[in-house]
């Protein structure tokens, strides 16, 4: 079962190391991971997806809380928190297969980023499931390359970490 | 007020009520030497043969005395030399700071002479890394350092400075600030805040004590685990009243030995891999067993699915990491052992379980070992050893068949009494730990007992204990083998001895005298004895090497992975 968890470190080098070390160490196998700075710049948010089982999530959310750069650690609940990826998909396209291309981007709420002859570079921000949906309607297209960020979430609603 | 940043870091520690170091020098760290040079009054530092000797020094102080140690090394080979030292400690929740220099910074990640990226190395067996590359932050990341090394579950951490923050001409804003202060102040007050971090040790939850108390005022069959918790916590005196006041008997684990009085009429012996029959069959059979302190190894916890099959488990711990972790369990209290086993001795009645105990203690808590007539068995030599040393010495063990022999044959009354490494297994571990406890308390008589293969990992810490008059007696248990692993290739492996061989050992005794100790080599009771009287006599560092046969085995004996009453060996 794949499980989010969100954890607030200090902004310091080294502390993504530490993280992940401790995933490593105690056999954790991470599915994603994300990091990017909050808006206090000496906190970050690391989002990380864990497929396993409950115990073993309550292990790493045990485990994290030991380390002196977490500040906070917490499972977020799948329908409890708004979670987005972002994708960037290049395909191939003719003039006749441009339009066919634009029209699914408007369906899915995509963004066309880039265009050259040849070629579109497209952009999604949404759930794992909508992006594989996405992509799967591309591959006729002929993807050229593809890029995904980690999932990164907050939770729903006025409640926060 | 501005200091030399070498001064700040001394003085840290002495704000700690460091008086001791074990450390060796090197380039990256010279600046530190050059500054203890004017504080040698104030602080002692003992140089070792070798790092790793240096930090089970400082371990074994740790241990022995349940203050912090300090271990000092210089960068690269010096910092990797303590790193089995570290994850010793680290195991054995042994608090104990580490203090190595690096390259200068713009050195860093330059693949410089004796560059290492220690902190990276010392992550996974540290309860935190720092490394220094701002003087001014010195004092905070110390006072930080060793609140982290002494709360909450003890352990090690380590500092690496680099050489330009320790360089004499940097000076730093340093005030002077007792120890009681630390808290209320930088990092570490923000530490505080955290739902993670005991820098101040929460009181434990009434509630969950008094449903203990409950669940006991409803067992026939409660075994009590004194675990290592109950050592480091220095719970030994509440956990003592509780056993009497329930009257339960207790098993205790290798990191336990010392927590509760081994030769107690409660105590049942070692439990696990190695434990009594009485242990292991308590556990099997109790409906309520209580662990405190202790982390449900895989040497104790064989198979977690059939350990206590019959009981519920409480789990008494400080470390919330723990729970749960190895074995199910129905209860659990999260605190100091110290003040639970306190709370709940005030919450539970008087008790009597005579059937209960009747039952275990017709299994044997002891093994009997035969005597041989031509040569000293284990037996004999822990006895005699026991007959003549004072009963308060304190224990040194390496890893192996002597170190389970000793632990079942003598009977360690407080913590700190017996220093063994029973997490991390590190052969190698007793002689600078023995040394660190002797230095740790003067006044105790030290013992350090290991095996011909153990001794010779280390053993040039006899240059040490010889040069600062560090009276240890050691006794290797010479089977001219590597004891253990030959018992596996006894039982397990159809006698192929793959590589368990040790016949071409020096000679201890002449050993011991070329680093200038006195030795004796041993063969019956009687030398043995005179060798320890000898030895006590002296008063100064003695080796005496036991010759013992070659095929003796440790007993009880249960297979890794099986329900603790297997026995392959009664």
């Amino acid at each position: 079962m794949k499980q989010t968890i969100s954890v607030l470190v200090e902004n310091q080098a080294g502390v993504l190391n530490r993280i992940t070390n401790l995933f490593s160490r105690r056999a954790f196998n991470i599915e994603s991971l994300a990091v990017g700075v909050t808006d206090d710049p000496s906190i970050s948010r690391i989002t990380i997806i864990v497929d396993s089982g409950n115990s073993v999530v309550e292990q790493v959310e045990k485990q994290l809380n030991k380390l002196v750069d977490v500040i906070k650690v917490r499972t977020l609940e799948d329908d409890k928190m708004i979670a987005r990826e972002l994708l960037i998909v290049k395909v191939s396209c003719t003039v006749k297969t441009r339009t066919d291309i634009m029209n699914l981007c408007q369906i899915m709420g995509a963004k066309i980023a880039d265009v050259s002859p040849n070629t579109m570079t497209l952009e999604l921000s949404d759930t794992g499931d909508r992006l594989e949906l996405f992509l799967s309607l591309l591959r006729p297209f002929s993807i050229l390359e593809v890029a995904r960020t980690g999932l990164i979430a907050v939770q729903k609603g006025s409640g926060k970490m | 007020m501005k200091v030399k940043s070498t001064v700040a870091i001394l003085e840290c520690l002495l704000e700690q009520g460091v008086d001791t170091i074990f450390g060796y020098p090197g380039g990256t760290i010279l600046n530190i030497y050059d500054e203890l040079y004017d504080y040698q009054d104030r602080l002692h530092h003992i140089l070792t043969a070798h790092e790793q000797g240096a930090a089970h020094a400082a371990d074994g102080y740790a241990r022995a005395t349940g203050k912090v140690g300090v271990c000092f090394a210089t960068s690269g080979p010096g910092a990797t030399n303590l790193t089995t030292g570290i994850a010793t400690a680290y195991y054995d929740s042994s608090p104990v700071v580490f203090i190595t220099c690096n390259v200068t910074e713009n050195l860093l990640g330059k693949d410089a002479f004796q560059e290492v990226d220690i902190t990276g190395i010392a992550m996974p067996i540290t309860k935190a890394t720092y490394l220094v590359r701002d003087p001014e932050t010195i004092p905070d990341i110390l006072r930080e350092a060793f609140a982290v090394a002494a709360t909450g579950r003890p352990g090690p951490v380590l500092i690496d400075f680099l050489k330009n923050v320790t360089a004499p001409d940097v000076l730093i804003d340093y005030e002077p600030m007792e120890r009681k202060e630390h808290i209320k102040h930088g990092r570490l007050q923000a530490l505080t805040h955290r739902i993670g971090w005991d820098i101040k040790t929460p009181e434990p939850n009434h509630e969950d004590i008094r449903k203990l108390a409950e669940m006991l005022q409803n067992s026939e069959k409660p075994l009590l685990i004194c675990g290592g918790g109950v050592v480091r916590g220095r719970a030994h005196e509440q956990f003592r009243t509780l056993a009497e006041k329930i009257d339960a008997p207790v098993a205790i684990t290798v990191m336990g030995g010392g927590g509760f009085p081994g030769g107690h009429e409660l105590a049942t012996g070692m439990i696990g891999m190695h434990g009594s029959q009485a242990s292991n069959m308590a556990c099997d059979n109790c409906d309520l067993l209580i662990a405190v302190g202790c982390r449900f190894s895989d040497r104790v916890a064989l198979d977690p699915e059939t350990f206590a099959s019959n009981a519920k488990i409480v789990h008494i711990d400080i470390d919330r990491a723990e729970i749960g972790k190895n074995v199910r369990t129905d209860h659990h209290i999260i605190g100091d052992a110290k003040r639970v086993l306190e709370l709940l001795c005030e919450m539970v009645e008087p008790m009597e379980h005579t059937r209960w105990k009747n039952f275990i203690f017709s299994y044997p808590k002891r093994v009997a070992y035969e005597d041989k007539p031509d040569q000293l068995t284990p037996q004999q030599v822990l006895e005699t050893i026991r007959q003549i040393v004072p009963g308060d010495s304190i224990v040194a063990t390496d890893v192996g068949q002597h170190q389970m022999w000793t632990i079942q044959h003598f009977n360690f009354d407080y913590p700190g009494q017996l220093l063994t490494s029973g997490g991390f297994g590190t052969m190698g571990f007793g002689l600078g730990a023995a040394l660190g406890a002797k230095v740790g308390c003067p006044d105790k008589t030290v013992l350090h007992i290991t095996g011909d293969g153990c001794f010779r990992m280390n053993g040039q810490e006899m240059a040490t204990e010889s040069h600062y008059d560090i009276p240890v007696i050691t006794f290797v248990f010479d089977n001219r083998t590597l004891g253990m692993v030959r018992q596996w290739q006894n039982l397990i492996y159809h006698k192929r001895f793959s590589q368990t061989d040790l016949g071409f050992a020096p000679d201890f005794v002449k050993l011991a005298e070329a680093y200038g100790l006195k030795g004796k080599r041993v063969t019956n009771v009687q030398e043995l004895e005179d060798a320890i009287h000898e030895a006590l006599e002296w008063g100064h560092g003695y080796v005496v090497d036991c010759m013992i046969d070659t095929d003796e085995m440790v007993r009880p004996m249960v297979g890794g992975g099986q329900p603790i009453t297997n026995f392959m060996l009664i």
